[in-house]
């Protein structure tokens, strides 16, 4: 049980605000997915929620307290953040990597308790990068990184897990690579995630709770098929589009309208129209 | 960037007081210091030279002085510009990349191993040692994303002026002839020099500045981005080449005159672009004035500030050089 | 024990890492099975360079003639020149090697690049200056054994005020850098006045100092740096965690729970410590900082564990090896070993900065 929530948060950079007054509770146990526009301030809120930048008023409240008063290790015990485009030391290893993660357990003289031993090893299954326990991270493609990246956050051992945007630079494969392991954790564990999406048709399928970020707060929230419209599409993106139901998975499926072929007649047209 | 000066009417009206104001500067900087001379005693010593102490000192001394300075002041900031335009990095500098200490030591090792000794031939070796390390540093320049980051390029500068310094002071230590004609080479001064090793370096100077004015436009573009400019049509190889050409001859002939002066080509840069912006056909020559201003003004202080000492107006450079860095380095587009 | 049992790796694939943990005590770390073999080389080689050092000089002594002195059975002869001439010089030149590498290591993992070194925050050019100003002040003559405290002061201060100046909410590695570099140039050339507007006899002397040598350093020179360098290792390798852990970022390293302005500033007081003592010591020696550490990482991977001993290590045999070329092979002139870790040092950058840029 670990309780995330802000209260009356207002982030700024310098004198501009990016976040106003805002009150969120992060619904434990879900994945919950953060999507706005560019500058809408998601990645800032995620990372105020990290205790990686400081309020310029309000809390973050980690289990009611504020975690910006809590010793940061204490706070590294309940939640852990994979911040965005993270830089590996060149040659280090995956298991060397991984390790790392176990830091808020460690001391200068436990540095490989058995316990940290079985995290370290757990997390290489759950992200199946134990074949490439001893390859450097840089010798790696992009999912097999970031999966590494993935597994260092979860050798952390937290209940809580933070992404800020985990598949922006990836193709079409690893991104679904990524966001299954992600789901299948949470299936699993009942971790709570809380992550930045870009694409908005992947937000829905995978989150249960989606949090559209716009004007220095929160536009909407709640389960994709309830909160995504035309209507919040254009307001929250200023884009025109048809929302539909994927024909696979049931999940609200944005078509953004545009130039481009279009091959489907007008009878296509009226069965994509919801 | 929004500059000081918007329209070209008042960029020319500047420049031209800017101009009158170098002219004080260098008739306080003639007349003024242990001895102060009147207007008429400098005009007689041109005119009507009687060989006595007053014309001799300001026709060998003073006005040598003021020339050097000025010259030198302009050509290290321009070299400056061309510089920080060349690696796309606005800590570039002569001094920072350690062309000065490149100079240095080819002039030492000249000095220790063939015996140079007169001050014109010591000027071609300080300038092929300064063309030897601007080469090293553009080669590191014109490289990929990784290579061109200030924090790169600041440290492999650090590095490559404490590889040839500590050379240098091998060198010296082994050989005591070089020790006794060279040290003074170690800090930057325009005082004690000869106006006949301005002269010599003249000819090429004025090609280097004139280089540099020539190529104010083409700069513009290929501030843009390497790949704009070529999709533009200009020629960045040459470009580049003709760049690093004039950045040589102004830096390394500015170093073999007066030896190694910090910071004038990374803060007069600076300045220069506050007042005019960016359009390099305006901030070259506006910054050519500016050094040339602030060299004769350090080099006046350099006289007054520990009278009757002097202190060597690379160590005021460098002085003055530090405050201004640290503020650069602290504002929040570097750090 | 060792737990045999761990499997890393690729199925069938032995594990490079081998946990070892005591039973009794809460003790545990991991083993790198490769660093640990490259450690014990490195030991050998410095062994090796140790003997054969003592054994060259204007009296040749053969290794097995060294050896005997070292275990107390030699002849007096051969001794005396060992223990009161070499050996002294040749320990200060490991201890010194071993401080500037470790520093320039910390350095490297803060900064997160491998062109850092203790140069550029202000160590050697504050303690420089402070040393030309204490030579030229005592004309060289009394007090030289308070040239070591001066010049640690020295370095002390300018890399504080270098942080200082650097701190604004806390210190990136960045702005150090930045500030480091332009105070560093102004120290620099604050110094070279000192030296010029000295008589000769002391710009000499002040030079010498400056280009780093351990010519004279007797068992008293000993006596003073061994606590600093002692304490500076065992220190570091118990902050290894925090460097390691700062090698990754500032925003991993503050998720995993870092207090990153506090560990920062307690890695770089190390590194004055470390850096200071050995400059003080035996002056600027250059680029021991920037080659050393590199050299490590190259054999033993990033992991801090692994390039404490090994850059340790590796400085102080290229030390030993730079002093042992100054006093030879310009025989019979004393060559200040600072020259040839430059003149080694230089190739070496020129090609750290060639694969930097073909490599990005």
């Amino acid at each position: 049980m670990t309780k995330l929530e802000t209260r009356s948060l207002t982030l700024a950079y310098g004198d501009q605000r990016i976040i106003d007054n805002l009150d969120f509770t992060v619904p434990e146990g879900r994945i919950t997915v953060l999507i706005g526009a560019n500058g809408s301030g998601k990645s800032t809120l995620l990372r105020s929620m990290a205790r990686l930048l400081k309020p310029l008023s309000g809390s973050v409240l980690l289990d009611g307290k504020d975690i910006f008063r809590s010793p940061t290790k204490e706070t590294a015990r309940k939640l852990a953040i994979l911040p965005q485009g993270p830089a590996a030391p060149e040659g280090i290893t995956v298991l060397q990597l991984v390790k790392q993660g176990r830091y808020p357990y460690q001391s200068w003289m436990q540095q490989w308790s058995a316990e940290d031993e079985r995290y370290v090893r757990e997390a290489l299954e759950a992200t199946r990068m134990t074949p490439f326990a001893e390859r450097a991270v840089d010798a790696l493609s992009g999912g097999q990184r970031q999966r590494a990246w993935i597994a260092m956050t979860l050798a952390q051992g937290t209940k809580t897990v933070l992404l800020d945007e985990p598949t922006t630079y990836l193709d079409l494969t690893h991104q679904i690579e990524i966001l299954d392991l992600l789901f299948e954790l949470n299936e699993r564990e009942g971790r709570t995630i809380v992550m930045v999406l870009h694409d908005i048709n992947l937000a829905c399928r995978y989150a249960h709770h989606l949090v559209a970020v716009k004007d220095r707060g929160i536009y909407a929230q709640g389960e994709p098929e309830r909160i995504v419209t035309a209507e919040m599409i254009r307001n929250v993106f200023q884009l025109e589009a048809h929302i539909m139901n994927d024909p696979i998975y049931g999940t609200p499926f944005c078509l953004p309208s545009g130039k481009g072929r279009r091959l489907n007649s007008k009878k296509g047209m009226e069965i994509a129209h919801v | 960037m929004i500059a000081v000066l918007e329209r070209p009417a008042s960029k020319i009206s500047c420049l031209l007081l800017g101009l009158l104001v170098l002219t004080i500067l260098m008739a306080v900087s003639i007349l003024a210091g242990a001895r102060l001379y009147n207007w008429h005693t400098l005009v007689e010593a041109y005119t009507s030279f009687d060989g006595g102490n007053e014309h001799l000192i300001l026709r060998t001394s003073r006005v040598p002085r003021a020339l050097i300075a000025a010259a030198v002041g302009a050509a290290l900031s321009v070299a400056g510009v061309l510089m920080q335009a060349l690696t796309r990095n606005p800590l570039a500098s002569p001094s920072l990349f350690g062309i000065n200490a490149g100079a240095g030591l080819a002039i030492v090792a000249a000095v220790a191993w063939l015996g140079t000794a007169t001050m014109s031939q010591l000027m071609w070796v300080g300038f092929a040692g300064a063309a030897v390390t601007a080469f090293a540093v553009f080669l590191l320049g014109h490289s990929g994303r990784n290579g061109s980051s200030p924090v790169n390029l600041t440290l492999a500068g650090a590095a490559v002026a404490a590889f040839a310094s500590s050379l240098t002071s091998g060198i010296l230590l082994g050989n005591g002839k070089a020790f006794d004609q060279v040290l003074f080479w170690l800090v930057g001064s325009v005082a004690n020099r000869e106006l006949s090793m301005l002269t010599s370096v003249l000819p090429y100077m004025a090609a280097g500045f004139a280089a540099a004015f020539a190529l104010g436009g083409s700069l513009n573009i290929l501030a843009m981005g390497e790949d704009i400019a070529l999709g533009l049509g200009q020629r960045t190889g040459l470009v580049k080449l003709v760049a690093a050409a004039a950045v040589v001859v102004l830096a390394g002939g500015a170093v073999s005159i007066a030896g190694p002066i910090g910071f004038i080509g990374i803060v007069i840069p600076h300045i220069g672009r506050h007042l005019v912006g960016t359009d390099h056909r305006w901030l070259l020559p506006y910054c050519a004035l500016l050094g040339a201003m602030l060299l004769v003004a350090a080099d006046i202080g350099s006289r007054f500030v520990l009278m009757p000492s002097e202190v060597p107006v690379g160590a005021l450079t460098a002085m003055i050089g530090v405050p201004f860095f640290v503020t650069m380095a602290r504002r929040n587009r570097y750090a | 024990m060792p737990d045999r049992n761990q499997k890393f790796g690729a199925r069938g694939a032995r594990s490079n890492y081998v946990a070892v943990r005591s039973s009794n005590l809460p003790f545990s770390f991991m083993a790198e099975k490769r660093t640990a073999a490259v450690v014990l080389i490195l030991l050998a080689v410095t062994a090796v360079a140790f003997i054969v050092s003592a054994g060259i000089g204007t009296m040749r002594i053969s290794p097995v003639d060294v050896l005997k002195v070292l275990f107390g059975s030699g002849q007096e002869l051969h001794a005396t020149v060992i223990t009161q001439f070499r050996l002294p010089r040749m320990v200060v030149g490991l201890l010194v090697g071993a401080s500037l590498a470790v520093a320039g290591a910390i350095l490297q993992s803060m900064i997160r690049n491998p062109l850092a070194s203790p140069d550029i925050i202000g160590i050697t050019n504050g303690a420089s200056l402070a040393a030309v100003t204490f030579i030229a002040m005592t004309a060289g003559k009394y007090g030289i054994r308070w040239l070591p405290l001066w010049a640690i002061v020295g370095g002390a201060l300018a890399a504080f005020l270098i942080y200082g100046l650097a701190w604004k909410r806390g210190v990136t590695p960045l702005r150090l850098v930045l500030v480091g570099i332009g105070l560093s140039s102004a120290l620099s050339a604050l110094t070279s006045v000192m030296l010029i507007a000295s008589p000769l006899v002391i710009a000499n002397q002040a030079l010498t100092w400056l280009t780093g040598s351990v010519y004279g350093a007797s068992w008293s020179s000993v006596r003073i740096l061994l606590p600093w360098t002692i304490a500076g290792l065992a220190a570091a390798f118990i902050l290894a965690r925090q460097v390691n852990v700062q090698e990754l970022g500032d925003e991993v390293a503050a998720g995993l729970g870092t207090r990153i302005q506090h560990n920062r500033f307690l890695l770089l007081a190390l590194c004055v410590a470390l850096a200071g003592s050995a400059v003080a010591m035996a002056g600027g020696i250059a680029f021991i900082g920037l080659m050393a550490p590199h050299l490590a990482r190259k054999l033993v991977g990033p992991a801090f564990g692994g390039v404490l001993p090994a850059s340790a290590l590796i400085g102080g045999v290229l030390v030993l090896l730079a002093d042992l070329a100054g006093r030879t092979v310009f025989a019979p002139n004393e060559v200040p070993a600072g020259v040839f870790t430059a003149a080694i040092g230089a190739p070496f950058f020129l090609y750290l900065l060639h694969k930097r840029r073909t490599a990005s």
